[in-house]
């Protein structure tokens, strides 16, 4: 028995744990900013940036709090071009990808890449489980594809397994046409077309995993009995994704089927959920950005130099960090609550994430 | 906290009600402060559950109708005065704990929350007649056999859903009188509660089942925009409240009927100032306009007053004098009349938009020189109210002529009513005070006209044995061609 006023030792490992990753993020944050602020290796962007600065990155950053003398990055820089002005200097003459983030007003916002999708979904498919998301086993990958990462990133992720992956594309740009319209009934034969084709690849091939939007999975399920049709694990990620979806998931549409939630998107990579424990039936769901590559702080939307406290409130501040892709403190469009580090993840984490509240009567989201 | 549960139709998850972890909290209308919270459903649960309709409607469909309406009896008996399952840790709910919680999250009076829970008593407990009305006259056991021999005529009718769906408002329950009738016809709903107002849609659900429904004849759903378009989507019939934006999509949607703004009006043509001393014309329009707190689709927002009358203005005036008498009270005072605003932002947006269409000219507000402290929007007791509110406008075409708010507004404008008639707007109800035989003839004939009243009958006075914007009936059943061998 621990007496009470002594420490209890998995708290301080994990407060340990915790110390180590801050550590390790402080020294991530030195290494990309001597990279991306280097003449040799920077970005265009970037040095051209920096020249307006009275101050040089490489000198007075120092750690990850350090990143609020850069101010909040701006999602405008990244709509138009010229893309090119993103490469590093140090990436120079490699082949380049560029992938656009929804798209449903103006200009979408584009991200070059370089190698960050297989190392982000590398990274995630170590947190996937053999025995459910089988090595060897074939993909079905059934949501948006064109312009977007996910269409190779999940083709890598089943390559990466051993796996082959089939596709089916939803077009979310013509559902926010249809929705914003009012043109439900053309929503729901296009939600029935995509669904079809999904079905029949599903009877023609052996197919053990699914990538999905919480939306044409239930659309799917309406049609099918996944388990008989022998899918074993889902990789399920999208703006419908609640503890309520979660559990509905688990109790109805799949039962038995792994079902793995996920966040991710084109500016930062691909968040992890912390594990589902059926003992525990916690359908909660929180995230945990894939630091040190990218850091999710919840912070003040009245004062963003502010990080709330756990379990309140706040936006999402975006920070991603890699080679190919320098973005400091991004205040995305999501609010969430501020989760404790887990000794699976032992930095911060973001629970109930959705739509931050001033957006939500303007934005349509959860459309696919 | 008092949890209202999802009732599933006895499907999904079998008959018990469902706790969601989607939870939205009612707050109170005066002190915001939670009066209860309400499980939201997911659209994929609805999806997912609409697909066992045709399940749900076996099970109804082996009660007879004559089962059914003693069903409807006893629940009528049940609703006014039973202690009804309410919260899902078995919480109950007495009709004087009803009264309350719905006041306490829509704004509107207690006492006009009796007068509505009387209006639905009488339609549980006159489903006969009410049913009668819809159909005709036709005996319930035609739907029992599916053909029925009437005056040496075989006729029978197909039903054309597996389930009503109903998108529901918060603004008055006196609307769901209009949907109860779809249990005594076999056809089990699928509600979606207006989030202000649950409670009297899941206090139907529980008579019925207290009286003896099946689990599997209604469903409550209380959730998203986006589930709501799942009921309209999966539903084979659908009944939408709703404003002009919401029912817009679905307007050419045979399978849903919309009910979208009332536009109601009073027609007085010059021949009613001789027939009728004004004090009578005016006790006909006030009802037409205030009833319910003017809360309702039948509540008139215009009245057309004939030139030839030459009374028009000095009508209006009068009608002014007699509203402004509306006092807005506290929500349990026995007098109360005009419901309140739960956001105060609402009723200052409705007041400002009157106001600047006054300011453009062409229209005039009657009922300030009445008012006691000259503005229309007040506050008793900690809650907003919008004044009853008299404005005569020039033209028939003058935006606020136009203009239909949640609270007793009304425009009134002279018109050259022969001329005129032709062009009358869409309108639910529209009373029309005439004995000239030509108008009220090419009145019987008007496709803009919903329901129609002939004489001094206001336009919030409901027969519950005539058809109410689309006839509910035919909404659910087809005569068909049927033929069957000796």
């Amino acid at each position: 028995m621990i007496a009470a006023d002594a420490p209890n030792p998995k708290t301080a490992d994990l407060e340990a744990a915790a110390a180590e990753a801050r550590d390790r993020l402080d020294a991530h944050v030195r290494e990309m900013v001597a990279w991306h602020f280097d003449e040799a290796t920077g970005s265009p962007f970037w040095l051209e940036w920096a020249h307006g600065l009275d101050f040089d990155p490489k000198d007075e950053i120092g750690g990850y709090a350090d990143l609020v003398h850069l101010g909040h990055f701006q999602d405008e820089w990244l709509r138009g071009g010229p893309v090119r002005r993103w490469v590093p200097k140090g990436l120079a003459g490699q082949p380049i990808s560029v992938f656009e983030t929804g798209g449903t007003t103006g200009v979408p916002k584009s991200r070059v890449n370089i190698e960050d999708f297989r190392i982000d979904y590398e990274q995630f498919s170590d947190s996937l489980s053999d025995e459910t998301f089988p090595r060897g086993g074939d993909w079905l990958m059934l949501g948006p594809t064109g312009p977007r990462r996910l269409r190779l990133a999940i083709e890598h992720l089943a390559q990466h397994r051993g796996g082959v992956c089939f596709f089916v594309d939803l077009d979310p740009r013509w559902v926010n046409r249809l929705v914003g319209d009012g043109r439900l009934r053309e929503l729901e034969a296009y939600k029935d077309h995509v669904i079809s084709q999904a079905l029949t690849v599903l009877r023609a091939h052996d197919i053990r995993c699914l990538f999905t939007t919480p939306k044409l999975l239930e659309a799917l399920c309406q049609k099918i009995d996944l388990v008989k049709a022998g899918i074993q694990g889902i990789f399920c990620g999208g703006t419908e994704m609640n503890a309520q979806f979660h559990r509905f998931a688990r109790e109805e549409l799949v039962p038995g089927v792994d079902f793995v939630p996920t966040y991710g998107n084109t500016l930062m990579g691909l968040a992890h959920s912390r594990p589902f424990d059926p003992a525990v039936g916690d359908y909660s769901i929180v995230y945990y950005p894939p630091q040190p590559r990218a850091v999710i702080e919840l912070v003040d939307p009245d004062d963003t130099t502010r990080t709330v406290g756990y379990g309140e409130t706040g936006r999402v501040m975006l920070t991603t960090l890699t080679r190919e892709f320098f973005m400091p403190r991004f205040l995305e469009r999501d609010e969430a609550e501020r989760a404790e580090p887990i000794p699976l993840y032992p930095w911060d984490g973001v629970s109930d994430l959705r739509l931050w509240a001033p957006l939500r009567e303007t934005v349509s989201v959860g459309v696919y | 906290m008092l949890h209202l549960p999802i009732l599933r139709g006895g499907v999904g998850q079998g008959d018990a009600p469902y706790r969601s972890l989607n939870v939205e909290v009612l707050p109170h209308v005066v002190t915001g402060k939670p009066v209860a919270e309400v499980s939201q459903a997911n659209p994929g649960l609805i999806a997912r559950d609409l697909a066992r309709s045709a399940e749900r409607r076996r099970v109804l469909e082996g009660l007879s109708g004559r089962e059914l309406l003693a069903i409807c009896g006893r629940a009528a008996k049940l609703f006014v005065e039973g202690e009804l399952p309410c919260g899902i840790d078995g919480e109950r709910q007495s009709p004087a704990d009803y009264v309350r919680q719905l006041s306490s999250t829509t704004g509107m009076p207690e006492a006009l929350c009796r007068a509505n829970m009387a209006k639905l008593e009488f339609v549980f407990a006159e489903m006969e007649r009410v049913l009668a009305g819809l159909s005709r006259g036709l005996d319930p056991e035609a739907l029992d056999r599916g053909f029925i021999e009437e005056d040496g005529r075989t006729v029978s009718y197909l039903a054309q859903a597996d389930s009503l769906g109903i998108i529901l408002p918060s603004n008055s329950p006196g609307v769901h009188s209009l949907w109860l009738p779809s249990i005594a016809l076999k056809t089990p709903v699928t509600l979606k509660p207006g989030s202000r107002e649950p409670w009297t849609p899941l206090r139907a659900c529980q008579a019925f089942l207290a009286a003896g429904c099946p689990p599997e004849a209604v469903a409550f759903y209380p959730t998203s925009h986006s589930g709501g378009a799942e009921i309209l989507l999966g539903c084979g019939r659908s009944m939408l409240f709703g404003d002009q934006h919401t029912v817009r999509p679905w307007k050419n949607d045979h399978r849903v009927q919309l009910h979208g703004p009332g536009w109601s009006k009073v027609l007085l043509a010059a021949d009613a100032f001789s027939a009728h001393d004004e004090g009578a014309i005016l006790d006909v329009v006030a009802e037409s306009v205030a009833s319910n707190g003017g809360r309702s689709c039948v509540n008139a927002s215009g009245v057309w007053v004939d030139r030839a009358a030459a009374r028009g203005r000095e009508f209006a005036a009068a009608l002014a004098e007699r509203l402004a008498g509306i006092e807005a009270r506290p929500l349990d005072h026995p007098q109360a009349a005009l419901a309140g605003f739960g956001d105060r932002r609402v009723a200052e947006a409705m007041s400002r938009m009157v106001d600047q269409h006054l300011a453009t000219g062409g229209a005039e507000d009657l009922t300030a020189r009445y008012r006691p402290v000259g503005d229309r929007l007040v506050e008793v007791d900690g809650l907003t109210y919008l004044l009853p509110t008299v404005v005569w406008c020039d033209d028939r075409n003058h935006p606020l002529a136009q203009t239909e708010l949640l609270f007793p507004f009304v425009s009134v404008v002279e018109v050259d009513l022969q001329s005129d008639l032709d062009d009358l707007p869409p309108s639910l109800v529209v009373s029309a005070l005439t004995d000239d035989a030509n108008l009220r003839r090419r009145l019987l004939g008007h496709r803009s006209v919903e329901r129609l009243n002939l004489g001094s009958i206001p336009t919030s006075r409901v027969s519950w044995d005539q058809p109410h914007e689309g006839n509910l009936f035919g909404h659910l059943y087809r005569q068909r061609s049927f033929q069957a061998s000796a």
